[in-house]
């Protein structure tokens, strides 16, 4: 045996103790091996977001000469694809990593490790931003190139809207991951197309104003409708609304609470079932 | 007296309509190598689950080197650690990768060295950059134990430790269980249908059946209890439910 004596001392010393930032990280490591190794999942994050900025960036040029209103503010509609698959690619961050770790079977060997499901949360968390960014930072870049349009040349207002929704995907991811978990994985789907049910309340390309009158009350209950209507107000009107962002704050404080008791009620009945050991392909 | 390494008293489980086990209790003091010997469906793997906190009973309670279970089960857990053949290390990643990750979630220190000290003495060494779900059977298995001792454990759990291992493999692993529960002090409790192994590395041995103990002790007094050869004849009595006199 090469196990120097007193190991045991040292593991049971680190036994005591509370949250660690070495245990996320071991998860950020984890899944950032995960994307190292495969190309293709790095170009599939980065296809749609480029795809869709293509098609808009031609969409806004053709308005641009018969839109008034787009021609007031010609990145609006660009502007508005690119937030939004950046709360989709936040949502679906989030919940591919809790995922990948099902399709892997390998969520009884982390939780009977000395991880925490807020550590492994929090993780989560990191990584979706990591794959949001590595998923939209060539949208971004093209979207400049060819249309001439950068999303920060509106202000750091902007970049703030912009972490409304990635707070609102986590809120949202949680959620999801909460439903997998009690559903297993036939209920994968929502990883994907949850999200969409927010699209029509989110008022992305038209203002909550155009909703009818009991769907402006549901609308702004998401804090996305916050968010959209205040790129707007950037964008049209050159005003950053503070009391919009502090209305994305405030919803994305409710959702990350909500997510967060449910995938909190998610796990611990999962312990219940038995579904940790068992759950995988 | 010590404080017992794994300590369940009353344990049931019921899923539904189903019971899993029905007041299991048992004492493993700390030091040496328990068996958990039953059919398939007796419970084996359940009573494991809860004893890792990863199912909460419906009644009774766990303690691991005196935590509870249920209420302090993260003071205990970087002392323990477990291998099972229902789940797997990502196979995406390469067995170093993997042996990484769970070093820096049990906090390992030089996590590369104690890698490859594993390695080398579980004979992964050569395997360590390959793909995880590119390994054979019986190499995820050595994996999967160099997994569950990356920590070194005070408190280790097997469920059947030697599946999918060829006989020299799985001879080879058994001297280096027994090797590491005298040399750390550590305590293993393991689950198995391979009587060979339970007779050959068990100080002692509880026998479940249909979620129940329903005898324990060491393989001799077990052997001499039922009036049998091997431990596998016992198992059978036992799995049958026959008595000795049934028997003779």
């Amino acid at each position: 045996m090469t196990q120097p004596a007193g190991s045991n001392a040292v593991a049971e010393a680190k036994a005591v103790g509370g949250f660690s930032g070495r245990r996320i990280l071991a998860m950020v490591r984890r899944h950032y091996y995960l994307l190292r190794g495969s190309v293709p999942r790095i170009l599939e994050m980065a296809y749609w977001p480029t795809v869709q900025m293509v098609i808009w960036g031609f969409v806004t040029q053709f308005f641009m000469g018969h839109s008034s209103w787009v021609a007031n503010a010609s990145g609006i509609l660009i502007g508005a694809v690119l937030l939004w698959d950046l709360l989709f690619r936040s949502q679906i961050g989030f919940a591919m990593c809790f995922l990948e770790e099902m399709w892997s079977r390998n969520l009884g060997h982390l939780f009977v490790s000395p991880l925490r499901p807020a550590e492994f949360v929090i993780a989560m968390m990191a990584m979706s931003l990591l794959r949001g960014l590595i998923g939209l930072l060539p949208s971004w870049v093209l979207a400049y190139v060819f249309f001439e349009f950068s999303i920060f040349s509106y202000g750091p207002g902007i970049v703030a809207f912009f972490s409304c929704l990635f707070v609102m995907g986590w809120g949202l991811g949680m959620a999801v991951v909460a439903l997998v978990l009690r559903f297993g994985l036939g209920a994968e789907s929502l990883a994907w197309v949850a999200i969409f049910a927010f699209a029509p309340i989110s008022a992305v390309y038209y203002p909550v104003s155009t909703l009818p009158e009991w769907l402006q009350v549901v609308a702004w209950c998401t804090p996305s409708a916050y968010v959209f209507e205040g790129m707007r107000s950037v964008f049209i009107d050159g005003v950053f609304r503070t009391d919009l962002l502090l209305g994305a704050i405030g919803m994305n404080l409710l959702y990350l609470a909500i997510g967060g008791g449910l995938f909190a009620w998610s796990f611990a009945k999962a312990r219940v079932h038995g579904r940790l050991l068992q759950i995988g392909e | 007296m010590p404080t017992p390494a794994i300590e369940a008293r009353a344990l049931t489980k019921r899923f539904g309509e189903i019971t899993a086990i029905n007041d299991v209790s048992f004492v493993v003091e700390p030091g040496g190598i328990t068996a958990l010997l039953g059919g398939n469906g007796a419970g084996k793997t359940t009573t494991i689950s809860i004893l890792l906190g990863l199912l909460v009973p419906t009644h009774g309670t766990v303690r691991i080197l005196g935590h509870d279970m249920v209420r302090d089960r993260y003071s205990v857990l970087p002392l323990m650690n477990f291998s099972s053949p229902y789940v797997d290390l990502p196979h995406r990643l390469s067995v170093r990768e993997n042996l990484r990750v769970y070093a820096e979630l049990y906090s390992v220190d030089a996590p590369e060295k104690r890698i490859m000290e594993l390695a080398e003495r579980l004979d992964f060494a050569g395997m360590l950059d390959r793909k995880t779900g590119q390994l054979s059977a019986g190499q995820k298995t050595r994996v999967a134990l160099g997994k569950a001792l990356i920590n070194r454990p005070r408190v280790l759990l097997l469920d059947e430790p030697t599946a999918s291992l060829d006989p020299d493999s799985a001879d080879w692993v058994r001297s280096y269980l027994e090797e590491y529960a005298r040399e750390q002090g550590a305590t293993i409790l393991l689950a198995s249908h391979h009587m060979g192994e339970v007779e050959r590395l068990c100080d002692n041995v509880l026998m479940m059946r249909a979620g129940g103990i329903v005898d324990r002790g060491s393989p001799a007094e077990l052997l001499d209890k039922y009036g049998r050869a091997t431990l596998e004849e016992v198992f059978l009595d036992i799995a049958r439910n026959r008595t000795r006199a049934e028997t003779s």
